[in-house]
């Protein structure tokens, strides 16, 4: 967040003169007050559970009784699990797929949009719109899209003389299915990289056209580095939701066929609420947490390698 | 100047040359895009038959309505309608209740280590749910709340990061002298709050009234472990037992017909409300 968002320095700062200590002290009294609420929530809702969950990870615990204290057993049992295992490997395929072709289409879909023609707004509409849409409708449209006899999809490859497979009921194709299918919402990033797009310089384009660069040579020199830092932020927020598919995998193929599609937390779900083994579960959430922690770490630590700052230009 | 004007042409020529690419480019994703709900009501408005015919009957004629009536006739759909909404709307209230209150103060109250307690509130916004499910859980079990809707309501009243960090951006545009001329006339931080600002952010409003809107309910996760009661489902939640019941007879008219119904909210929200949206995802570039 704090690559993007300048205000959140603070819209207050110039303003400090000099001014009674009561008023100060009212002020201050009266920001509590506002802020109580969220705050309470923060305490309550994420820091309690945070701390809560990391205890519950080193328990036995099944919700009737009381929480039996087991140390690391719940890692040492996951990590010899080899359905844990195999959720990783799902989740990280997942990602490793989903994500860069979201990053990709939604930015290349958004230069075409960049262009200065007619009906552009409707073309927008019609591309935001499936981003709105998530959720278990959604998932029922694209089981029947998929449906191996007759779905859309077998039915239109059908009209080419291609014999589709069975999407989901095939071990091969389910997981892949399922990445297709999220490429339907990238229309979520558009206002966002067109907001960025439009605030690409123009004479940065004129330099590079007087050079005599062409399409790529704009794309590769000014474009891509002028939102580099909206790309490493969105990469990031987009591996954390990547992580976190469920609804797709529990309602499309209940995680099958073979654990083909057995995301992490669909297996983390199955073993929380119906096997009630919340503390393996938890410890299945601090693991998820770790690995998003240390890569959100690396990301932000290569980030000078690849990302352009325009204040470094600035400097220079 | 001789070869200026062949190089103009030229450049002309290549420039339509793209923009008939583009066309086409953006007109094949359209149809792509927007096929799949095409599909989802045209499958509504058939028969049973019609459904499993392969190649696919790619119009439905005649349309089936009585689909519609038929569905609600088997399935209480206008009762899981009621609970979304209910539940909805508690949500858009609490939401923006809390998180203006606290957006206010943070960007316009000063107190030391304000800016500091704003940071760990965003980071939340980093936190996989996954760490908090089971505790959130647990605590909600404990307080004999599971099967009611306050776990999915009450936290509500408590903020959310994202929500406290788009009305904050907002607020940051509004001028401060606006707010010390009301300061002047001798209102009180509420009455500035509620009568100066509020009023100002209104787009920012509706921004978050309408995320909250499509996130709770969208929200599958949440109903699904705290709702037990059939009669206490939300259309979502409802929609997978549907599913189940589905399974056993080919009746995908009706599924469809139901998830048609359960878009309809959301689609028409986004038709009207474009821009809100829109503006709310450009400040703060992140998924609600």
């Amino acid at each position: 967040m704090w690559v993007q968002s300048p205000a959140l320095a603070g819209p207050r700062g110039p303003r400090a003169k000099a001014k009674p200590s009561l008023t100060r002290r009212r002020e201050a009294i009266a920001c509590v007050l506002f802020i109580a609420p969220a705050v309470f929530g923060f305490l309550a809702f994420a820091v309690v559970p945070l701390c809560a969950s990391a205890g519950l990870s080193l328990t036995d615990y099944d919700l009737a009784r009381w929480p039996r204290w087991v140390g690391l057993d719940n890692y040492r049992t996951l990590l010899s699990d080899p359905l844990w295992w195999q959720a990783v490997r799902v989740t990280f395929t997942y990602a490793a797929i989903a994500v860069p072709l979201w990053l990709v289409n939604s930015l290349a879909l958004a230069l075409v949009l960049n262009q200065n023609l007619r009906g552009i707004p409707i073309f927008r509409t019609v591309y935001y719109l499936p981003a709105t849409l998530s959720g278990v409708a959604v998932a029922m449209l694209w089981i029947w899209l998929l449906n191996y006899r007759a779905g859309l999809v077998n039915g239109a490859l059908g009209l080419i003389g291609i014999k589709g497979p069975n999407w989901l009921g095939d071990k091969r194709w389910a997981l892949f299915s399922i990445i297709v299918m999220s490429q339907w919402s990238i229309g979520w990033y558009l206002p966002i990289w067109l907001g960025a797009l439009q605030g690409v310089p123009s004479e940065l384009y004129e330099a590079v056209s007087i050079d005599g660069g062409g399409l790529w040579a704009r794309l590769r020199h000014v474009t891509l580095p002028m939102l580099s830092p909206l790309i490493l932020y969105n990469l990031v927020m987009n591996v954390i939701w990547a992580t976190q598919i469920f609804t797709e995998a529990l309602l499309m193929t209940g995680g099958g066929p073979q654990w083909a599609t057995l995301t992490y937390m669909l297996y983390l779900y199955r073993n929380a609420f119906s096997y009630s083994k919340l503390g393996l579960a938890s410890a299945m959430a601090w693991l998820l947490f770790g690995f998003i922690l240390v890569l959100t770490v690396i990301v932000f630590r290569s980030s000078p390698l690849w990302v352009y700052y325009e204040s470094e230009r600035r400097r220079a | 100047m001789a070869p200026a004007p062949s190089l103009r042409a030229r450049w002309r020529g290549l420039d339509s040359l793209k923009r008939g690419l583009s066309y086409m480019v953006l007109l094949a994703g359209s149809i792509l895009f927007l096929f799949p709900l095409y599909w989802q009501i045209s499958t509504s408005l058939k028969t049973s038959q019609q459904t499993m015919l392969y190649p696919p009957l790619w119009f439905p004629w005649p349309p089936q309505f009585g689909n519609y009536p038929a569905l609600l006739d088997r399935f209480p759909m206008l009762l899981y309608f009621r609970n979304s909404a209910f539940i909805s709307s508690s949500v858009i209230v609490g939401t923006l209740l809390s998180s203006s209150l606290a957006a206010y103060g943070f960007s316009r109250l000063r107190m030391p280590g304000r800016d500091l307690i704003f940071m760990a509130l965003l980071s939340t916004l980093m936190l996989p749910g996954a760490v908090l499910i089971i505790p959130q859980f647990v605590i909600f079990q404990r307080l004999h709340w599971t099967n009611t809707y306050r776990p999915l309501i009450v936290p509500s009243f408590f903020g959310s990061a994202f929500s406290i960090f788009l009305l904050r951006q907002f607020f940051a545009t509004i001028p401060l002298e606006l707010e010390d001329a009301a300061r002047l006339d001798g209102a009180g931080y509420l009455r500035t709050y509620a009568q100066v600002m509020l009023p100002l952010v209104r787009p920012a409003l509706i921004a978050v009234a309408l995320y909250s809107f499509v996130g709770t309910w969208n929200d599958f996760f949440g109903p699904l472990i705290y709702l037990s009661d059939r009669e206490r489902y939300t259309v979502a939640v409802a929609l997978r037992y549907l599913q189940g019941s589905a399974r056993t007879r080919p009746e995908h008219h009706l599924l469809m017909a139901a998830s048609v119904l359960a878009i309809i909210p959301c689609l028409v929200i986004f038709l009207f409300a474009q821009r809100y949206f829109i503006q709310g995802t450009v400040i703060t570039g992140v998924k609600g």
